[in-house]
């Protein structure tokens, strides 16, 4: 018992008393700023997953990887703003100069914003979101203060948040769990391989049909996604600053 | 260890012979590495021991079967599984030739898969997955039932396939980080490691820095070690060990994350040395959070450990005994817990460890396995305190990329938290792989699962899944 009472005592208070306004590590790669005069054309040269456009560079597809700051930092540096999600996929374009995303107003119907029930399914996810997701609901980032619940059935669930790029195996098991969640439902896309495929768009193993019938209402970049850029995402969109 | 097999040292030879020197090599001790088919139409095996590997190959036979190695060493079974789904041959008498991932073209689809089946009016039959209770990645468990026990666990999987492999032989094989690192999301720094020492090897350089890796590759082995603690605390309950474990797993990897920007280690290495550089004052910090860490994992741990209650549900669960790690091939924590001491970083040494001696338990239960992450990540910790004494924060830590060799077979082994990681590639010209593979420690770890819940109450399920800490996406590819 007494060892019981000394490792307590030591462990103190780990939980971040403000998820959505804690500030993060300078190490970390968030929001990218392009700057006006950069040459998308050459960045995109670099970028192993073609997330530069003429009109700027898309989150969806950018897996943070950090290749076009090294070689080129006076045309793009990422910022460690965590603050990643938007509701619709156009918004995750960042054009030249741009500082910050759009704010996400999508809000979800009154009756969810005090108890929103998630079901996760991992569809060829390398594991890295996932376990950040689960990390979410950690001692430290505690994403149930805002009734926010990760929950083992879809019967019981309010929105589907969708890790991986989606493979051809894992695409009925996927279909099926949506479908046993009952209406209203939402769909959460999690990490750059759900909103896009990420390094696996494109390939042959993958069936992204899914998202052809399905509209998501949050999209979360990142390479994993950072357990506070869930929260984050997720406690706005009901409706939480 | 990374090691280079120039090409005319590899003569394939007739298939009795490779089959009966590979079967003396098993007789005096070795264990198969790898054994596979490529797409020039032979089977390559890789055979090792401390300090000691080897490689044979064969072409395809005619007719495609050969008898089964499997019958006699159990190692063989799901390497061979492989070489029949991918390449369509036979071996003969295998104990149960299943499919393993249902890569595309299989002619049945991961839908109609047929599961083991009993007739008996005593059996029920339990079906788990592909999508599960928790936030995990997908497989299938199909259990047998005799009222509350377990007679037969199925483990099937290939839900997570995404074809990762023939990525690697797209394009430039230097330019494949991004893909090595997604193998398994947990374990970047492992592959990673792997993968850059392929591309070294082959282009015949020596990545400065090596200090920094190892010491990346001791925090991701103590932050999953700590995650699999935290979770075998939540399944029996005890919910401060939990917490704490899950505590000290997120200062780890924050840690991790003030080196490379990412908590998994994602984008600190690259082939030739890594991206990010480590500041004196980082060092100091590293420092400091590393003491932090071992002080708190021996409190919580001891903790743990005292708790008569959690004690009981460890002590005797899922037991894998040391004949059945030998025989099957097991790696890491999976063998090391029922007393065989493999570990690539005494085995097949990448970079000095000195004074490494590798931990092993002997029950071969969850207590063992679960005690084992504890005394690894202290002993983890401590090569990392070491390591940060010398680190030179000065020092270059990437030297330029020179053009492969063509034609040449490099093999890779690094220790992940999980156990042997094995890559392996031929280059075909100065830039790309002809084939490259991939042998996560769980494709062999998984068969492990299925013996320790034999006669288990299915209640203690979780607990011996989680005590194994086994990786999908790595052995689905």
């Amino acid at each position: 018992m007494l060892h019981f009472i000394k490792a307590r005592i030591r462990h103190g208070y780990q939980a971040i008393p403000n998820p959505l306004t804690v500030g993060m590590d300078p190490a970390f790669p968030g929001v990218p700023e392009l700057t006006a005069s950069a040459d998308l054309q050459m960045l995109g040269g670099l970028c192993p997953t073609n997330a530069f456009s003429s009109d700027g560079i898309d989150l969806g597809r950018c897996v943070f990887c950090g290749l076009c700051a090294r070689e080129h930092p006076e045309m793009i540096k990422f910022t460690p703003n965590n603050k990643l999600a938007v509701d619709s996929r156009d918004k995750l374009i960042m054009a030249p100069g741009q500082k910050a995303l759009p704010k996400i107003e999508f809000r979800l119907p009154f009756s969810l914003r005090r108890s929103f029930a998630l079901r996760n399914v991992s569809a060829g996810g390398c594991n890295a979101c996932e376990m950040e997701l689960a990390a979410s609901n950690n001692v430290n980032f505690d994403i149930s203060r805002y009734g926010i619940d990760i929950v083992a059935s879809p019967r019981h669930a309010d929105a589907l948040i969708l890790t991986g790029p989606i493979n051809r195996n894992m695409a009925e098991a996927l279909s099926e769990t949506w479908q046993a969640i009952p209406e209203p439902k939402y769909l959460i896309l999690c990490g750059t391989c759900a909103i896009s495929g990420g390094i696996f768009a494109g390939a042959e193993a993958i069936n992204r049909a899914f998202l052809k019938h399905w509209a998501a209402c949050l999209f979360i970049p990142g390479c994993p996604a950072h357990p506070l850029s869930i929260v984050h995402a997720i406690a706005s969109i009901m409706g939480r600053r | 260890m990374e090691c280079l097999f120039h090409n005319e040292v590899i003569r394939p030879q007739k298939l009795d012979s490779f089959l009966a020197d590979i079967r003396q090599r098993m007789q005096s001790g070795f264990q198969p590495i790898a054994f596979f088919g490529t797409s020039e139409s032979l089977i390559y095996c890789f055979l090792g021991k401390t300090h000691e590997l080897c490689l044979y190959c064969t072409p395809f036979p005619d007719p495609a079967r050969y008898p089964s190695l499997s019958v006699d060493y159990p190692a063989f079974q799901i390497f061979e599984r492989e070489l029949c789904e991918e390449f369509g041959i036979l071996p003969i008498r295998h104990p149960w030739l299943k499919s393993v991932r249902h890569p595309s073209g299989n002619k049945l689809s991961i839908e109609d898969y047929p599961f083991l089946h009993s007739d008996s009016r005593l059996i029920h039959e339990v079906g788990v997955g592909p999508v599960h209770a928790g936030v995990i990645e997908p497989g299938h468990f199909r259990f047998l039932m005799r009222g509350e026990v377990v007679e037969h666990l199925e483990i099937q999987l290939g839900w997570q396939h995404r074809g990762i492999i023939p990525m690697f032989c797209k394009g430039p094989l230097a330019s494949k980080m991004l893909y090595a690192e997604a193998i398994s999301g947990d374990t970047v720094i492992g592959h990673g490691s792997a993968y850059c020492g392929i591309v070294e090897e082959l282009s015949d350089i020596t990545a400065p820095a090596s200090d920094l890796r190892m010491i990346l590759l001791e925090m991701e082995r103590v932050a999953m070690h700590l995650s699999t603690l935290s979770a075998l605390a939540g399944d029996v309950a005890y919910i401060m060990g939990q917490n704490l474990f899950a505590a000290l797993r997120t200062t780890v990897i924050n840690a991790t994350l003030s080196i490379c920007g990412s908590r998994f280690g994602k984008r600190a290495l690259r082939p030739g040395g890594l991206n990010y550089g480590i500041s004196t004052s980082l060092i100091k910090d590293l420092k400091a959070k590393m003491q932090y860490c071992s002080v708190q994992i021996h409190d919580a741990a001891e903790a743990m450990f005292a708790n008569s209650s959690l004690i009981s549900r460890f002590d005797d669960t899922g037991t894998i005994s040391a004949n059945d790690a030998l025989s099957f091939g097991f790696t890491g924590i999976t063998a090391k817990a029922s007393g065989i001491p493999v570990d690539a970083r005494m085995d097949h040494p990448v970079w000095q460890y000195p004074g490494f001696l590798v931990q092993t338990e002997s029950s071969g239960d969850v207590y063992a396995r679960a005690h084992l992450r504890y005394m690894e990540s202290m002993q983890s910790l401590q090569i990392i305190l070491n390591l940060l004494d010398k680190t030179d924060p000065e020092a270059p830590c990437y030297i330029g990329l020179k053009e492969l060799m063509p034609n040449q077979i490099a093999v890779s082994i690094v220790e992940g938290a999980r156990g042997r990681i094995v890559h392996i590639a031929k280059s075909m010209d100065t830039q790309k792989a002809l084939w490259y593979r991939v042998v996560d420690p769980s494709i062999v770890n998984w068969q492990a699962l299925s013996i320790a819940v034999s006669q288990e109450q299915i209640s203690d399920f979780p607990l011996c899944n989680k005590s194994f800490d086994l990786s999908y996406c790595g052995s689905d590819l």
